[in-house]
């Protein structure tokens, strides 16, 4: 699970950078660029893999850890106290996750699925000639529920990580009294910052907002 | 503090023993002092029922001074009830105001089963200790102990961590019913300290598997045992727990 975890935190930083690409000036060509670095290049494909076999591995995980835990329990509280003792997030994983889950389905069919056996247009830059997955983004981001779903997976995201972060640094035993609150820290930025980059996208694709700084290019 | 009295409302778990189905019985309880502690409460109560004629409330403790970690029962939805840091025999009721319902339930867990009414049977938490919770070859006395140095900090952490009265809060606030505190505790308790060293990895590994073999849940960390526990308990230990179970099973 944290191991997992920590694996998909992962993924999502470079994920978010990639495509941090179209939230600025000129972002067309440069995320362009960047999807066909990440589409061509071995080591991303093989990772690609990893990356499947990750979601799979936690997500079994996930939904077998709720089954075993509420069935812990067979004779319920009348009266429960435990949203004084925890946070409602760090209660709501399993239910977190299959929000994720849904998303990622969605996610995966808008955009995974046409770059990879076909259905998008081609660009040219100089020699190179790759889909236009930006072209795809501003079709998908035209429509307002499609914004909506992205957002809403973002919030998920969010709250998953806001419990998720430090949660899988305590799995792993990685908790000192001087670090826990690094890690805390880190933690909570994390996972407003990430997602909230990730909630920009179809934000500004749907009302056509970039930022002017054109020279900033978030390439390999 | 000002003196008062108090009638209430108890709503408390009648459960005739192991097998049987179970529910609430309410009473009505009156000129409750807010000196008594909430036993003392229940003592009131059981001698009524009694003179009634009736099968008093069976509810477990011995101390009655915080130190045993008897007196199990989820007051309102929280193990020992509302305050923190505290066991039920040290819960007075001056935390309740005249006309007050309280609901009074056991610990419900797989792993605690409920012998009668209030009273669960914890044997899973002794079981837990006989894999692997002890030294195996006699340490000395006082003095023998005193003559070892050891590091402050392992000192204090391991002092901290043998508070734990194994009084099974942990697992009754837990919504897994996981006893990682517990077994935290005394894994914690016994590895910081020269004496347990030698027997370290395999008791870890030894607990652990009895902990799984009883039925409790999995942490998820969400941490509501170390807001329930009376004895303080960080889940610190339950990182250092996690970390001594991944090396010992790497080795
Ligand atoms: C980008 C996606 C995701 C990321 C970055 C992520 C990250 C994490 C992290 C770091 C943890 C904590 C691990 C630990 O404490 O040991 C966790 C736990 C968990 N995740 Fe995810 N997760 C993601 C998607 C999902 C999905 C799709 C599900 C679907 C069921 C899911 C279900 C769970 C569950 C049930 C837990 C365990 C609850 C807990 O430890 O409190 N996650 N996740
Ligand atoms: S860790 Fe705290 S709550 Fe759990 S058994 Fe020990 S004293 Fe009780
Ligand atoms: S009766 Fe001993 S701790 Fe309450």
């Amino acid at each position: 699970m944290a191991f997992t975890g920590l694996f998909l935190i992962f993924f999502l930083l470079i994920h978010g950078y990639v495509n941090a690409n179209v939230l600025f000036e000129n972002g067309e060509e440069n995320f362009n660029r960047a999807a066909n670095f990440m589409s061509t290049n071995a080591l991303i494909r093989i990772m690609e893999i990893g990356l499947f076999a990750g979601f799979i591995i936690h997500i079994i995980q996930g939904y077998a850890l709720e089954r075993m835990n509420r069935a812990a329990r067979s004779n319920k509280y009348a009266v429960s106290g435990v949203s004084k003792t925890s946070t409602w997030y760090s209660r709501s994983m399993a239910i977190l996750g299959t929000l994720i889950l849904l998303f990622l389905v969605i996610h995966l069919a808008d955009f995974w699925v046409p770059s990879r056996f076909g259905g998008l247009e081609e660009v040219t830059y100089g020699s190179v000639e790759t889909h236009n997955l930006y072209a795809k983004m501003k079709e998908v981001f035209s429509k307002e529920w499609a914004v909506i779903v992205y957002v809403v997976g973002c919030f998920s995201l969010a709250w998953h990580l806001l419990h998720g972060f430090q949660s899988a640094f305590q799995t792993l035993g990685w908790k000192h009294k001087n670090y826990a609150g690094i890690i805390e820290g880190i933690g909570v930025g994390f996972s407003v910052i990430v997602p909230l980059i990730f909630a920009l996208m179809p934000i500004f694709m749907y009302f056509g907002w970039e930022l002017p700084i054109g020279n900033i290019t978030l390439l390999f | 503090m000002q003196h008062y009295n108090m009638n209430l409302t108890l709503k408390v778990w009648r459960q005739k023993d192991k097998n049987a189905a179970g529910g609430f019985e309410t009473y009505q309880v009156k000129d409750i002092s807010s000196e008594m502690s909430f036993l003392e409460m229940f003592d009131v109560l059981n001698e009524r029922l009694i003179v009634e004629g009736k099968e008093p409330i069976a509810f477990d403790h011995d101390c009655r001074e915080g130190i045993c970690g008897m007196c199990s029962m989820v007051i309102d939805g929280r193990p020992h009830g509302p305050w923190e840091a505290n066991t039920t025999c040290q819960l007075h009721m001056r935390a309740y105001k005249d006309g007050d319902t309280i609901v009074v339930e056991p610990w419900r867990a797989n792993a605690f089963p409920v012998v009668k009414d209030l009273v669960v049977d914890r044997g899973s938490f002794d079981r837990i200790i006989q894999a692997g919770g002890f030294v195996s070859v006699n340490t000395g006395n006082a003095v023998d102990g005193n003559a070892i140095p050891i590091e402050k900090d392992n000192a204090d952490a391991a002092f901290a961590a043998a508070a734990c009265i194994g009084c099974g809060a942990c697992v009754a606030a837990c919504k897994n019913s996981s006893a990682m505190l517990f077994v935290s505790a005394k894994v914690s308790h016994l590895a910081l300290l020269p004496q347990g060293e030698p027997e370290r990895r395999q008791r870890v590994v030894n607990m652990i598997a009895q902990m799984d073999k009883e039925g409790f849940g999995s942490c998820t960390n969400t941490y509501s045992c170390e807001a329930e526990c009376p004895k303080e308990i960080s889940v610190t230990n339950i990182a250092r727990l996690n970390r001594e179970y991944l090396q010992a099973s790497l080795k």
